[in-house]
């Protein structure tokens, strides 16, 4: 167990610098593009004259120059204050902290689902390498890999919300409905059946894939001849190469989780969830950098810390990995 | 197309049907209004500052003009086209140096207090004319507000300032706040910007951001037996594709401002129990333009731009990108306005030949390749129709040898990009017309605007002869007067061209059917709502 508390203290020190050029690369990637958040405030709410346009600029300290913001910016970072965004007019940790719940929600549920159902199939798949069940779910697999996640949802709901009305279309709870406890509860899953499915189903795909081809290439290795060989049931060998090929899926997992904050973003707006994706767009939109920033390292920091449990996972899966200071 | 015909028959037919159940009384009785039930509307986006009297826009006025009322509001049929809200009565003085309004007595602020005078001078001096970002154009000459009882306010202005401009503004920009929570503290950070305190039919409840903003009953309302709904919540539906199928699933009740998009009308038209209705928006009139960078040498020569109009089929425009949903634009000033429209005015024909020969005319011949010389074409990415208008002006400019390059920005770049940097030669703008060219549309031509101003004149024409026509216009009192430069404004305009007036449009509201009083004055969408009802 000491090696798994070696990795994560180093991991974390690793994540610091990480985190540092994250910010600012985003800070200069947004200053880079054309107009500001008074251009976007102005013509959001219908034009202003020109004194109206400097004296914002001046308010909302647009008129310092970006790298002495970067500095101000960075400077209250390290104080743990996030700033102030001025598309809410309001504290930025609090914008995070109320969308981060759904987030969270949306994203382990379609993680979940991509990873449980896609490694299943993926093993139904590898279990017979060219049979008839393998081709069709490869099929399967390849056609929901090309589907563009807006569409898939928007069909989904057309079918499942519109004409079917077995789930609701939109948002993340019925509308000051007063539900309270397990009825809230369940509330909030019926609402979310839609937009996980939609999410998990376009990373469904590359774990069913994956799967798929550890299995087959494991099933060409030796120990599997030898297993074959004593004449041990097809059961047994299959789960053998299961959890062989299982470990590259776990290091997908995390890579999945930076991919899938993506995709949200196309989602949340389709199903109108309040989550990180359509904050990140309002941000931008509305060129708020300190918001954005602040959702992209609140985003950095849940991906380093999926990263890091995959990593102690893995580490504790594979006597192999941490063993030595190199291989981390 | 046929059954794209009927439909329309059908709209027209409901909605005059609903008009009718306002104006004749026995009709009403047969349908008597029934109190109680939650609208559920669908809402776009979430404004930062839900202070009307701060940001006048369509956008604000949705939510907040239940909350917060204005001195007066638009109507149909009422003279002037204006209903009486927190002003009863309202009068010019000859010399244009004052206004004086008598004010509604009884009413009530949300917390209790009496509405009084003080209020309206508070709310006048202190938010519409520094704050306010239309009501600094309007009220820039407002020197005092005398109160000389609580339901009088007299304003003075130290300019003549012409009380026609003063009443066409009264529906936007002129929402009363309350002076004793504006008082206390800075107004542009006060909490009621984000939780608006008012008069309005409904009170303002809470707001879920993502989610919903709800509105409650206002059991005080100065209007007898109104508001008739206990409840309105404005759902936050980004993603435009969900309206129409929330709608279908009865999941919200309306959607204003073409929340469905045009092409999904035909279809949900067609739904039981959807109504599509197209009036409404008569007062907040949108206009489709091409702004033209006059520093352009070849945008400057008159025959250039006159080509371009002449190339543009607006027909085709309105029949197309509009889905017939726009009618079609003679100048500045759109069709609908009843007070300043004139027809008599130089008109552009679509006339491919006639574009050329101008062109040819100008000393821009066709080199080897067809083209005569390239421009760049920045569409506003407000709407879709502007983007799509885009498209189109790129194909009718190909068509007469002028190559237009399309550049795609977003909001704020493409803010940075035409008015701020000066780095377009043809921009696709959709300027609002408000009830008075002086408000926002004379903006569009007036030299001499500063840099970074949207929905301005920032393509660099200057013509001291329209200049005086606008200045004359600001100050001059009599009506007719008035009038008549506006009409000289229309023509000079469209004859010279600082920029192309090509279509102008209203927004379409989707409704269950159970709704009703929908659409009954000519800025519904951003009305107070306070009778409108629900079947149950």
């Amino acid at each position: 167990m000491n090696r798994t508390l070696t990795l994560v203290r180093r991991r974390l020190l690793t994540a610091l610098p990480v985190l540092l050029i994250v910010v600012c690369a985003t800070f200069l990637l947004l200053e880079a593009a054309p107009g500001d958040a008074v251009d976007a405030y102005i013509l959001s709410s219908g034009g202003g004259d020109a004194e109206l346009i400097a004296k914002l600029r001046i308010e909302w300290g647009l008129d310092q120059s970006a790298v002495s913001r970067l500095g101000v910016y960075v400077w209250s970072l390290l104080h743990g204050d996030l700033g102030w965004s001025v598309l809410f007019g309001r504290p930025i940790s609090s914008v995070i902290l109320e969308r981060l719940p759904t987030t969270l929600l949306l994203m382990t549920g379609a993680i979940a689902l991509s990873f449980f159902l896609g490694t299943s199939l993926g093993i139904v798949a590898g279990a017979r390498p060219g049979s008839i069940q393998d081709r069709l779910l490869s099929i399967g697999s390849l056609i929901l890999y090309a589907i563009p996640g807006f569409w898939l949802g928007l069909v989904l709901a057309i079918i499942f919300a519109v004409h079917l009305r077995w789930l609701p279309s939109a948002g993340i709870e019925s509308i000051a409905s007063g539900k309270h406890g397990m009825a809230r509860v369940l509330d909030i899953a019926r609402h979310l059946v839609l937009p996980v499915v939609s999410l998990g189903m376009i990373y469904l795909a590359l774990y069913i894939r994956m799967m798929r081809t550890g299995m087959a290439e494991a099933w060409r290795q030796d120990f599997v001849r030898g297993l074959r060989a004593r004449g041990l049931p097809r059961a047994i060998i299959v789960r053998r190469i299961v959890r062989n090929a299982l470990l590259p899926l776990v290091t997908m997992l995390g890579v999945q989780c930076a991919a899938m904050l993506g995709g949200s973003v196309v989602i949340e707006s389709v199903f109108a969830v309040p989550g990180f994706g359509r904050l990140a767009h309002e941000a931008v939109s509305a060129r708020d950098t300190p918001l954005l920033l602040g959702v992209i390292l609140s985003s950095a920091v849940l991906v380093i810390l999926v990263n890091l449990v995959v990593d102690a996972v893995y580490a504790w899966l594979d006597p192999r990995i941490g063993s030595t200071g190199a291989s981390a | 197309m046929n059954t794209f015909l009927m439909s329309r028959r059908a709209i027209l037919k409901a909605s005059s049907i609903l008009l009718a159940s306002t104006a004749l009384p026995q009709i009403a009785r047969a349908q008597a209004p029934q109190k109680g039930g939650r609208l559920i509307v669908a809402a776009d986006s979430e404004p930062k500052n839900l202070n009307p009297a701060i940001v006048a826009s369509n956008g604000v006025f949705f939510l907040s003009s239940k909350v917060v009322e204005p001195l007066a509001e638009a109507s149909f049929d009422a003279p002037d086209g204006l209903a009486p809200r927190l002003a009863t009565a309202w009068e010019g003085s000859a010399d244009g140096l004052t206004a004086s309004f008598k004010l509604r007595e009884g009413v009530k602020w949300h917390d209790g207090r009496p509405f009084t005078s003080a209020d309206v001078a508070f709310s006048a001096l202190q938010l519409w004319k520094p704050l306010q970002n239309l009501g600094r154009i309007v009220f820039k000459n407002l020197e005092t507000v005398e109160t000389p009882d609580e339901h009088t306010a007299v304003f003075k202005f130290s300019k003549p300032t012409p009380f026609q401009l003063i009443r066409n503004a009264l529906p936007a920009l002129t929402s009363v706040v309350p002076k004793h929570i504006y008082e206390q503290g800075k107004i542009e950070s006060n909490p009621a910007n984000v939780a608006p305190v008012g008069t309005g039919p409904f009170k303002f409840a809470e707001h879920r951001p993502g989610e919903y903003y709800r509105l409650e009953r206002n059991p005080d309302y100065w209007e007898e037996g109104q508001p008739l709904l206990d409840e309105i919540i404005y759902r936050v539906l980004p993603d435009r594709a969900a309206a129409a199928g929330a709608l279908e699933t009865e999941e919200i009740g309306l959607a204003a401002f073409s929340a469905v998009p045009l092409a999904d009308l035909a279809r949900i038209s067609k739904v039981p129990g959807i109504q599509v209705i197209t009036k409404g928006y008569e007062a907040l009139t949108y206009q489709l333009i091409v702004e033209i960078n006059h520093r352009r040498k070849e945008l400057a020569d008159l025959k250039v731009r006159r080509a371009i109009a002449h190339a543009i089929d607006k027909d085709f425009v309105v029949k197309t990108i509009f889905l017939g949903y726009a009618t079609a634009s003679t100048g500045p000033v759109p069709v609908n306005d009843r007070q300043f429209y004139t027809p008599e005015v130089e008109t552009y024909p679509f006339d491919i030949a006639k574009a050329n020969a101008l062109l040819d005319e100008a000393g821009y011949i066709a080199g080897s390749n067809g083209k005569r010389f390239t421009l760049k074409l920045l569409p506003a990415p407000y709407f879709s129709e502007t983007r799509q208008f885009g498209d189109y002006l790129r194909q009718a400019l190909a068509a007469v040898g002028i190559d237009a390059e399309i550049v795609n920005n977003d909001s704020a770049a493409h803010q940075k990009a035409v008015y701020t940097d000066h780095a377009f030669d043809l921009a696709v703008a959709p300027p609002v017309f408000r009830g008075d060219p002086a408000i926002s549309t004379t903006i569009l031509v007036r030299s001499g605007t500063p840099d970074g101003v949207p929905f301005s004149n920032q393509g660099g024409y200057a013509n001291a002869a329209i200049d005086t026509i606008i200045d004359d216009a600001a100050s001059t009192i009599n009506d007719k007067e008035r009038v008549a430069l506006y009409g000289a404004f229309q023509k000079a305009v469209a004859s010279d061209l600082p920029l192309i007036n090509v279509a102008e449009w209203g927004f379409i509201t989707v409704a269950r059917s159970a709704v009703k009083n929908v659409s009954n004055n000519p800025r519904w969408a951003v009305s107070n709502w306070a009778d409108t009802w629900i079947e149950q």
